[in-house]
């Protein structure tokens, strides 16, 4: 159990100006979980991505199996037995699972593959490990947590005995990643190696032996799963304290949100929701549930088959867009890359973007740019936006500071109704903490937040009333105290909830 | 003969499967190409460059299997040159293509005008001539629909069968599908993305320049402007049509030729009374209307047009 299998030896990649890695050692022994945790840009993609060979260290040398590893070559990595598990699966999904599992195993210029004899191959590596896949299904038909599987088995049909994993469970349920966690027990029960690239403390405490902490490039601290906590973990990540978010009880306001029986063309099948001012309500379930269709509904982009809705009071089943956003709803959408913002544009267009009509933004009917940009420097100051100037284009912008753009732009509006899509997704614990604080603010003041989230602990943590969103229908909710995430787990799989009755939870 | 009497005459079919032959090699190219993620539509102009140079190589005195080799390398020299712009560099894929056949047409055009200065006939060869395949060619109406036919076109449905097998049972056809599927998963297999495509695109460029050469070694036997007419967008459309699949692009070609077989002699039946332009129309307006049909269920490939750079998604 205490040979080393890899080691890396003051490993160091700088791009440009940024120093991505900086003189980086580790070593992993045989039958391991390591982790390797730290916020988003800590360095830890970019140091796997060195260890498999997709990009060159400027400094620094890989050892594997006590011999040396030649830098920049993939299939050199593969050969020495290292496997990779990106984060972003690598799968075609038009293709088989079997074909997706095959690519790169043979020589490339043999006549004619052998089919039968790789089929029967993986299903003895699917039996022995647990992992049931079916060969001739193709990737697209598959959920996520079988994709993963399927990435998994491709590492291991390849003989790999050392496993990198990046942020596996991402996409996964609570449920997929607990069943993740067996099999990865079961891998090193067989005498392979694990490195765990997570930047979520619960799993790296759950699954790992030993842990490196990564921050800005270096790393900070080793130690070992069992001798450490969660907090302690939180602030060497971070680099400082951490404060938990704190909310205080409050009485419920108006109704503010209210739907009733809702289908629509895009997902939702007679959902109801009933949302208050002055409360956070978290919606769970795993993406792909409806999430989305709630999301179009309430910001006016596909108006509901039958059923009602009404938004403060008003029947709102036919309003626009444009009238959403004049009615001072907030929406922060759950890409902000795709939907939130104009990666391209400046700044200053981005945050006019939908109230450039208003008059304050017009002089005899052109646009004001000297309001514009004042409305965006205020922005910036007063949402703590790290950007050169309003005039800088948001593509330079980082994650974080793309995200508080748009709760600026939206927030600064004094909204009464926060429609928050995955507000955390991407961020680092920096950036996710000042997110929560702004929705806890909001919240205080009297608006009604609702809070559509994958992530569970960021719901625990911040709603009054918790519900799960299933196949387009969505669960009564129950106050935050009366729920676990065990059983918010099994509801996001569909417990609960019955064909003829979307109310059984 | 009235125009249902038409279609079941051997003369039709043989006629229609000649003009498929060039179609079969330019949809096959393109099929390859874009099954690696990469469009070309610089094929009207490698069919053109291919015509030309097979021609020359005849006229110059080669043979005529000579002619179709050296077709095949003038294609792919200028597949070369389309990949090498849109895979490392990753330009796009539609100017860089259009961009191409614009070229490669006129420098041919050039080089033929620099060749025969004086000439106002253009100058003939030798064309590959029909040879009946033993007792097949005998069996009624098949034998003289399909085993009359000259060598090329019995090339055309070899090469089908071929790019089929290369596609979907070797490792090598594995890696090109999934080039254009998701080029991050080849990388990841240690397998480099570009050397892939470029290769997808050569190979693919030289079955254009092979489409190019069957109309002046086997249809016809002289080059002149504007002869490929075209055939290279036919064969774009006729990809699409057969859902990127070897075997449904082949029916669609023959399908698509025996449209315009049908119409020729339709002209000649029926010209008196209706404006030939109508029948000239025919085959293309019934091709948009099975692309409209095909084309809403097939399943392109991922990442055809995405270029791809190592390390970026």
């Amino acid at each position: 159990m205490t040979d080393t299998v890899l080691s890396l030896d003051r490993i160091s990649k700088r791009f440009g100006a940024l120093i991505a890695n900086d003189a980086i050692s580790f070593d992993l022994k045989q039958g391991e979980i390591v982790a390797l945790l730290g916020e988003n840009g800590a360095g830890k993609t970019t140091l796997m991505n060195i260890l498999f060979g997709h990009y060159v260290a400027d400094d620094g040398s890989i050892s594997v199996f006590g011999k040396s590893l030649p830098p920049g070559q993939p299939r050199a990595a593969i050969q020495a037995g290292i496997g990779m598990v990106h984060q972003h699966f690598t799968l075609a999904d038009n293709l088989t699972v079997l074909d997706n599992i095959m690519l790169g195993t043979e020589k490339p210029w043999r006549l004619s593959s052998r089919k039968s004899e790789a089929r029967q191959r993986l299903t003895k590596l699917a039996q022995d490990f647990g992992l049931a896949i079916e060969p001739d299904k193709t990737v697209a038909e598959l959920s996520v947590g079988e994709r993963q599987r399927v990435e998994i088995l491709k590492v291991l049909y390849r003989e790999a005995r050392i496993l990198i994993l990046d942020e596996p469970t991402a996409v996964l349920t609570p449920q997929e990643s607990q069943s993740l966690f067996a099999t990865l027990k079961k891998l090193t029960a067989q005498g392979l190696s694990i490195i765990f690239i997570s930047h979520k403390l619960n799993e790296v405490l759950s699954v790992s032996d030993r842990i490196f902490v990564l921050r800005a490039g270096r790393l900070v601290a080793e130690r070992p799963t069992k001798g450490t906590t969660r907090k302690e973990l939180a602030e060497l990540m971070v680099g400082r304290p951490i404060a938990e978010p704190k909310i205080e009880p409050q009485p419920h306001g108006d109704i503010h949100v209210e739907i009733r029986a809702v289908t629509t063309a895009d997902g939702l099948d007679h959902a109801d929701l009933t949302l208050h001012g002055g409360e956070i309500l978290g919606l769970a379930g795993v993406s792909g549930n409806g999430q989305t269709a709630l999301a179009n509904l309430l910001s006016g982009l596909s108006p509901p088959k039958s059923g009602t809705l009404h938004i403060f009071g008003e029947d709102a089943a036919r309003w626009t867009p444009d009238l959403v956003t004049r009615k001072r709803i907030a929406r922060i959408p759950e890409d902000r890359h795709a939907e939130g913002l104009v990666a391209d544009m400046s700044v200053t267009e981005n945050v006019i973007a939908e109230i450039y009509r208003e008059p304050r933004f017009n002089k005899r009917g052109f646009l004001d740019w000297r309001a514009a940009e004042g409305f965006a420097e205020e922005i910036i100051k007063g949402f703590d936006v790290k950007c050169p100037s309003p005039t800088t284009r948001v593509r330079l912008l980082s994650g974080g500071n793309m995200q508080k753009l748009i709760l600026g732009r939206t927030l600064s509006l004094a909204p009464r109704f926060i429609l928050a899509c995955q507000p955390a997704r991407g961020l680092d614990i920096g950036a996710v903490s000042y997110v929560h604080e702004r929705l806890i603010q909001a919240r205080k003041s009297g608006a009604s937040v609702l809070l559509i989230s994958d992530d569970l602990d960021e719901i625990l943590a911040l709603a009054d009333r918790v519900a799960v969103i299933y196949r387009g229908r969505i669960s009564e909710p129950l106050p935050r105290q009366q729920v676990t995430i065990q059983e918010l787990g099994l509801m996001m799989a569909g417990h609960g909830f019955s064909e003829g009755d979307a109310h059984a939870a | 003969m009235d125009a249902l009497e038409l279609l079941f005459s051997a003369s039709l079919w043989a006629a229609a499967i000649r003009i498929a032959s060039p179609l079969i090699f330019a949809t096959l190219g393109e099929l390859i190409s874009e099954r690696a993620g990469v469009l070309n539509l610089g094929i009207e102009g490698i069919m053109t460059v291919g015509a030309f140079a097979g021609w020359f190589t005849v006229y110059q005195g080669g043979d005529l299997w000579l002619g179709v080799l050296v077709a095949a390398l003038a294609g792919s020299a200028f597949g070369l040159l389309h990949a090498i712009l849109v895979v490392p560099l990753g330009l796009s894929q539609h100017v860089t293509g259009i961009g191409i056949t614009l070229f490669a047409a006129s420098l041919t055009y050039y080089t033929y005008r620099l060749a025969f200065p004086e000439v106002t006939s253009p100058p003939k060869i030798e064309p590959f001539q029909p040879w009946a395949v033993p007792v097949l060619s005998d069996i009624p109406f098949f034998g003289e629909a399909l085993f009359r036919q000259t060598p090329l076109t019995y090339l055309a449905f070899i090469a089908a069968g071929l790019v089929g097998w290369f596609l979907y049972r070797t490792p090598a056809g594995l890696a090109v599908r999934t080039a254009g599927e998701n080029p991050a998963a080849v990388e990841a297999q240690g397998i480099d993305v570009t050397k892939v495509r470029i290769l997808a695109v050569v190979a693919g460029s030289a079955l254009m320049g092979i489409g190019g050469a069957f109309l002046t070694l086997s249809a016809f036997n002289s080059f002149y402007f504007e002869m490929v007419n075209g055939r290279g967008w036919i064969a774009i459309a006729l990809v699409v049509f057969g859902s990127w699949r070897p075997g449904k692009a082949l029916l669609g070609a023959l399908l698509f030729a025996a449209f315009d077989a049908y119409q020729l002699r339709l002209q000649q039946l029926a010209g008196a009374f209706v404006p030939y332009q109508i029948f000239l129309m025919l085959p293309y307006a019934l091709s948009i209307l099975a692309l409209i049909i095909m084309s809403r269920r097939a399943s392109y490939p991922r990442a055809l047009m995405i270029p791809y750079r190592k390390g970026e998604r």
